[in-house]
């Protein structure tokens, strides 16, 4: 073994390299303060470990992004786990260089002839914070996108060539597919490579200069190895737990559903190291001085400057009280960023709107994932296709864009807000369901907003007859009026109802006949035939899938309320919504979700 | 161990290997770099263009009381190799005044966040930086952080249609210049 080595060690001189690396003299003996570039520099190996690993099952462009990343988060094995690493490790890896920094200035370790790798420091923070910045946008999840768009849009502040240099980042004149590929190639590629190089010149000028050692000495001198690299692994591991902790407890790092440029996502905020800038740019000072400059002086030149002074600190320490200015200066910054940044954070927690679009992005998230594993995969069209045509999320949406300046949905425009305006039309919370035909048929609420109160109906036939001529007739019968209810509500189908309408067959077939008898609810309404002299809105099926859609399509037609039309329009015969439109607003109002219709429904619209 | 070869001259003859060498190994690295930079600045060769006119409502659908209607704007896509034949690609917000109609783009005009209507409120609202827009898209807020109110489109009504020629501009600048 020994003939080997110094054969090895005459063709490559690796003893002498050895050496060198770990036999490095530290004045005063090994300290918990030297800690800092150690545990950098295993970061940055977890980062490239991990990386790797995500590299080999992630794909950058626009229709395959999420996917991919879904693909690792949900059914790679250990791929939670692995994301999670990498993510929390960033995270990591900025906390560590703010203490780096901190220990570097407090002990002076940044003054001559330390300055070029003072400098070599700098470019390392930089390179991390863009590696953090192009990393979360490789996901392609609405909150990467969002942040992204944000960061992209600065860069076109920088005058005369911000537009090209914003175009060469993003790929082109739109987000896409060149966006994610540059954006990797620059992630995966480009800063790691020049983090090598940097890291490698930094340890270097290091090894060059020593170590600034902190006096007064404690202990007697000793070597790296095994004094400081025991500290430095210990420091390591610890780092890891933590890292592994905040993976454990939070089961990897996030996923947002996938990037929509057309609807708004209301929860877009960049990673936390980056929430200072954000709050920064948010001050109203920025604008009281610079007016509309504010934003350029904001992002761009206060940044610079903040730069330019930590890398002139080496010589500013020159100055009798040098080394004091650079420590207040780095105090006020780190305050005021830290100040910053728990600004941000307290605003959103108290902020209800955000709260709300975070809650509905995260069930969003949720969704997407139920609806992939009904699916049994990502359909070709991709993810976003799912939640296109699912109607639970796009049921509300085209909701609150369609139907909710008339009517509501539990109170709301089917998206939480709720309008200070009166409804003019029902309710649809449940619509079809016995609940909802219940209230209906009650004398102290038909004439609610729930129902008819703000409609043309609200002094109808229908209303009259619910006030004038139902009660006696309950009265004589309260069970005949229950099994009414249920007969009509069975006609809706509810896939809620489902289990107790095969439950109650007899309960539904005694309630036909008292829709046709008991009620005469066939004066006015057809009901399971047609009938020519019906002067009000079909009962056969009425709240179907069918019904529903027909009514949308057109409510003036002779089978609703024909001429006795109130406002509503003929959305699909008119062309306001398409009928695939309407069938997402119909489902989702009859809580017809299941996600395996949702996927079938994909596979026979695909191309 | 031989001995290190003797310092290189200062003759003619040495200038000019010296120069060779500089130039020849010079351009051995500057042309595969110079050819990846050409391709990698081919997005400036490109310009996103005026956009085309797109039926995009029906002047009914439109709320009477000048509350704005948002629209996602559906259109071919080509993205680099994919081109798609109707994806969504972005939204405005169409506002009915009588017979007018306004376009305003959904793109906050401040860093390009969607700007959502909040009825509640009547006025648009920006999430990332808190702008806030009137109906009409003016800036509606003296701290407001956006250079300019939301950015109109060309709109024609045509008939009962609205059509609507969808562009992106510039964030960031108090004049609105289509983007590149």
């Amino acid at each position: 073994m020994k003939r080997a080595i110094d054969w090895l060690d005459d063709r490559t001189g690796c003893r002498r390299l050895l050496q060198d690396a770990l036999f490095e003299h530290i004045p005063g003996g090994a300290r918990w303060r030297y800690i800092w570039g150690s545990t950098l520099s295993f970061c940055f190996v977890v980062q490239i470990l991990t990386g790797l690993a995500l590299w080999m099952a992630y794909s950058a462009s626009a229709a395959t992004a999420w996917e991919s990343v879904y693909f690792i988060q949900y059914e790679l094995t250990g791929g939670w786990l692995l994301r999670g690493l990498h993510h929390f490790t960033a995270q990591a890896m900025h906390v560590l260089l703010v203490l780096h920094l901190m220990q570097v200035i407090v002990d002076g370790a940044y003054r001559a002839p330390r300055e070029v790798n003072h400098w070599f420091g700098i470019v390392l923070l930089l390179l991390t914070l863009g590696l953090g910045l192009t990393g979360y946008l490789l996901p392609w999840d609405q909150k990467g996108y969002g942040a992204t768009k944000v960061a992209t849009n600065l860069l076109g502040l920088v005058p005369l060539i911000g537009s090209s240099l914003q175009k060469l980042v993003i790929g082109g004149s739109d987000y896409g597919h060149h966006t994610l590929t540059r954006f990797f190639a620059l992630h995966a590629g480009i800063l790691p490579g020049a983090m090598i190089v940097a890291i490698a010149a930094h340890v270097a000028l290091f090894r060059r200069h020593g170590i600034t050692a902190k006096q007064p000495y404690r202990k007697p001198d000793a070597k790296f190895w095994p004094d400081q690299v025991l500290m430095d692994a210990v420091a390591c591991l610890a780092v890891l737990a933590a890292v592994l902790y905040l993976t454990v407890r939070h089961h990897g790092a996030e996923l947002f559903a996938p990037a929509n440029p057309s609807e708004p996502f209301n929860a877009a905020r960049p990673e936390w190291y980056f929430l200072f800038l954000f709050e920064f740019l948010k001050l109203d000072l920025l604008n009281q001085w610079f007016g509309h400059q504010g934003e350029f002086v904001g992002a761009i030149v206060v940044p610079t400057v903040v730069l330019l002074v930590v890398a002139a600190m080496p010589f500013l320490a020159n100055w009798r009280y040098g080394h004091r200015f650079n420590l207040g200066f780095l105090a006020m910054i780190l305050l005021g960023a830290g100040a910053l940044t728990v600004r941000s954070l307290r605003k959103d927690s108290h902020n209800a709107e955000y709260q709300i679009a975070l809650i509905q992005a995260q069930a969003e998230a949720e969704r997407i994932t139920t609806l992939i594993k009904a699916n049994n995969g990502v359909p070709v069209s991709g993810a976003a296709s799912l939640l296109r045509n699912d109607p639970a999320t796009a049921g509300p949406k085209l909701f609150a864009q369609h139907c909710a300046s008339c009517h509501r949905h539990d109170g709301h425009d089917g998206l939480g807000i709720v309008s200070p305006e009166a409804p003019s039309a029902p309710d649809l919370k449940g619509f079809g369901s016995r609940a909802w035909l219940a209230g209906l048929l009650d004398a102290t609420r038909i004439t609610n907003h729930t129902y008819y109160g703000g409609s043309k109906f609200h002094d109808g036939k229908m209303v009259r007859y619910v006030r004038e001529k139902l009660p006696p007739l309950r009265d004589r019968d309260p069970k005949a009026l229950a099994a009414l209810i249920a007969a009509v509500s069975a006609e809706a189908a509810l896939p809620a109802q489902r289990d107790t309408e095969t439950r109650e067959t007899a309960l539904i077939e005694a309630g036909r006949t008292h829709v046709r008898e008991t009620f005469a609810c066939t004066d006015c309404h057809a009901f399971r035939k047609p009938d020519d002299d019906a002067t009000a809105a079909d009962l056969t099926g009425w709240g179907s899938r069918e019904w529903v859609l027909g009514i949308i399509a057109d409510p003036s037609h002779p089978r609703f309320y024909g001429k006795r039309n109130d406002r509503m329009p003929a959305f699909v015969k008119d062309g306001r919504i398409s009928s695939t439109e309407a069938g997402l607003i119909a489902d989702w109002l009859r809580d017809d979700t299941d996600p395996a219709l949702v996927a079938n429904r994909v596979a026979r619209t695909a191309p | 161990m031989s001995n290190p070869p003797p310092p290189p001259g200062t003759d003619r003859r040495s200038f000019l290997k010296e120069t060779a060498a500089g130039v020849i190994g010079g351009c051995c690295v500057l042309i595969p770099a110079v050819i990846g930079i050409v391709a990698w600045l081919d997005p400036l060769e490109h310009d996103a263009g005026n956009g085309s006119l797109l039926k995009v409502a029906l002047l009914d659908a439109l709320p009477k009381d000048g509350s704005p209607r948002r629209v996602t704007i559906i259109m071919e896509k080509t993205d680099a190799w994919t081109r798609q034949h109707a994806v969504p690609i972005g939204a405005v917000y169409l506002v009915r005044n009588g017979d007018t109609v306004t376009a305003l783009h959904s793109m906050c005009p401040h860093a390009g966040c969607f700007v959502d209507y909040q009825p509640a409120r009547r006025s648009f609202f920006c999430p990332c930086h808190e702008s806030t827009f009137a109906v009409d898209g003016s800036i509606n807020d003296p701290h407001s952080p956006s250079p300019r109110g939301l950015d109109t489109l060309e709109v024609e009504v045509r008939g009962s249609e609205v059509w609507v020629r969808f562009q992106n501009f510039r964030t960031g600048s108090r004049k609105k210049v289509p983007a590149a």
